[in-house]
């Protein structure tokens, strides 16, 4: 739709569509066509922050994860982590922690094969300019029916382990204020492992279709959206990528550590947003770098470019063929997305089969208790990115104040 | 996102059917007249009145999809609470707020806030209602198949159970 706002003719993409949530997209152009200025504008505004208030904390991880359809597990666990040193806990059962772990790793397996399968494979396999009636994935179900099967059965294995760890495969009740309401039992764990194999080829295969796509179409991923940034991540100890759990890293450029490991507790002291009046979302940024320069990059290529390894084998192993094409500096490729999201594909299923042969998850010490605190952040590391969780609770136990950078 | 829940059969499914507007395709606007609308989400600007309207002009049943569309839901959690408090609490007051303006997001191109989250039936008629957040995607189906086949909507009890 073009149309003429201030002088200037106006294009707007509305809705956008294929992506998670809800957005539009205006560019201005003046009397030159010169793009002058382009904005995406988040349209929904909801207000969890000021409606929660006054509920008790133990509902708040099945609250807040409606704050997402695609990957309400993060927010049910990152609210989870907050509301165990709420409840005065800061290290959960084995059995606890390892079912939550389980259930975050089948959740960015589902979302990671919904992203890249549903959404996006239309573009990587009949261009970005194909036919509208063909651009998407009954298209690719239509063209390419194998493919549509793997990620249409990847989606539903992660899916259903959701189920099995969560209660339910969309919006469930499995992470409790100090643990886990269930194990896993041996059936459910037999039914995982049967296919297991089957996932971890299918993982492959994504992966090589992913880099081919970027490595073949590299002058391509050069023009589009190639710009270098800080990016941010949670990161293990030892500096491993970890999606559920660690201190706050964030990089510059060039890879420079602008801080690192902070005990998110503090997170206030190092990120702000900022409030500009044409979208509802708010704007992120590091503050020692300010509003203007401090924003940064999330999610899958973040996580890739600030870890200084992964700890399973195959995706460790693809993660070094992806920096070595930037020399092992930052890769700035929006495109590199794709690449870095199939990585974490294959590490979440190495992490799910890791996992399945544990023991601890048929442990039956599921829920701690300790001193009640008031007040508690809870980070993790959704599918798209680092979600923050704040909250302050009252002697009644009802939740004072919410804080969520999601 | 319940829907893709049907999985597999979302193959079978585009054997009867065709995708028209929808978050999965790039169709944004109607060009034709489609069997049957499924609305998720309850209406809390002027922006998902106007779709739904326009779901409602451009489809022969329209079906409210989950709690937020038939009851308004979690976000219907605000109607207890002047939605200025609701502004000024994630514009003004939140602990790592930037603003040095004080004001809250009110450029023309974002939507105009509605006083209170709206369900779906009380902007338009609705058809049929799937209550559940999300509903289970098997009730999604269940009620496909019968309105595709022409048979009566009826589910049983454990597909419309709650939480």
């Amino acid at each position: 739709m073009v149309a003429v706002k201030n002088g200037m003719k106006r294009v707007v993409i509305e809705p956008v569509t294929r992506v998670e949530g809800h957005g539009k997209v205006t560019i201005l152009l003046d009397e030159n066509n010169k793009i002058h200025q382009t904005r995406l504008h988040i349209v929904e505004f909801r207000g969890f922050e000021r409606f929660i208030q006054g509920r008790p904390y133990w509902e708040v991880p099945v609250l807040v994860q409606r704050l997402c359809g695609i990957c309400p597990v993060s927010h049910h666990l990152a609210a989870a982590k907050a509301m165990d040193l709420i409840v005065g806990v800061d290290k959960l059962t084995p059995t606890a922690e390892k079912m939550r772990r389980l259930m975050h790793y089948g959740q960015t397996l589902q979302s990671h094969a919904l992203h890249f399968f549903h959404l996006c494979s239309p573009d990587l396999l009949f261009g970005f300019d194909a036919d509208v009636a063909i651009r998407n994935v009954i298209g690719v179900a239509a063209k390419h029916p194998d493919l549509a099967v793997q990620g249409v059965m990847m989606r539903k294995y992660g899916q259903e382990i959701i189920k099995a760890t969560a209660g339910k495969k969309i919006h469930g009740t499995g992470a409790i204020p100090g643990g886990i309401n269930k194990n896993l039992s041996i059936e459910e764990r037999d039914f995982f492992l049967k296919d297991l194999d089957q996932m971890i080829e299918w993982a492959r295969g994504a992966l090589k279709i992913a880099k081919d796509y970027t490595v073949e179409n590299l002058e391509v991923a050069k023009e589009f959206a190639n710009f270098p940034s800080s990016h941010v991540s949670l990161i293990r100890e030892d500096g491993a990528m970890d999606l559920y759990h660690g201190g706050l890293r964030a990089i510059d450029a060039d890879g420079k550590a602008i801080f690192d490991h902070v005990d998110y507790q503090k997170y206030h002291e190092y990120i702000a947003e900022e409030v500009r009046p044409w979208s509802y979302m708010k704007f992120p940024f590091i503050k020692s770098i300010g509003p203007e320069d401090g924003w940064y990059r999330v999610g899958p290529l973040a996580r890739v470019n600030a870890c200084d390894f992964i700890d399973t084998p195959e995706a460790e192993a693809a993660r070094k063929e992806f920096m070595a094409v930037t020399d092992n500096k930052p890769n700035p490729l929006s495109l590199g997305y794709h690449w870095s999201r199939m990585i974490e594909l294959l590490h979440s299923v190495e992490k799910i089969k890791e996992l399945l042969g544990d023991k601890d998850l048929q442990g039956t010490d599921l829920v701690v208790r300790g001193e009640r605190r008031g007040e508690a952040v809870g980070l993790i590391e959704a599918p798209r990115g680092t979600l923050f969780h704040h909250y302050k609770e009252d002697e009644n136990d009802q939740v004072t104040m919410a804080n969520l950078i999601v | 996102m319940s829907i893709l829940d049907i999985d597999e059969r979302i193959l079978k499914l585009v054997e009867l059917i065709e995708f028209h507007k929808s978050p999965i395709n790039d169709i944004k606007k109607f060009s034709e007249r489609c069997a049957i609308g499924l609305i998720e989400g309850g209406c809390c600007n002027d922006e998902n009145v106007h779709v739904l309207r326009d779901f409602r002009k451009n489809c022969d049943i329209l079906i409210s999809v989950g709690d937020c569309a038939t009851m308004g839901g979690i976000p219907a959690l605000r109607n207890n609470i002047p939605l200025q408090e609701c502004l000024e609490e994630a514009y003004i007051n939140g602990p790592t707020v930037y603003n040095p303006s004080g004001k809250i997001p009110d450029d023309e191109e974002v939507p105009l806030l509605l006083n209170k989250v709206y369900p779906c039936h009380e902007v338009v008629k609705i058809d049929y209602h799937l209550p559940g957040c999300p509903p289970p995607a098997d009730t999604i189906w269940e009620a496909l198949v019968a309105l595709l086949t022409d048979k009566p909507v009826a589910l049983p009890y454990e597909l419309i159970k709650y939480d």
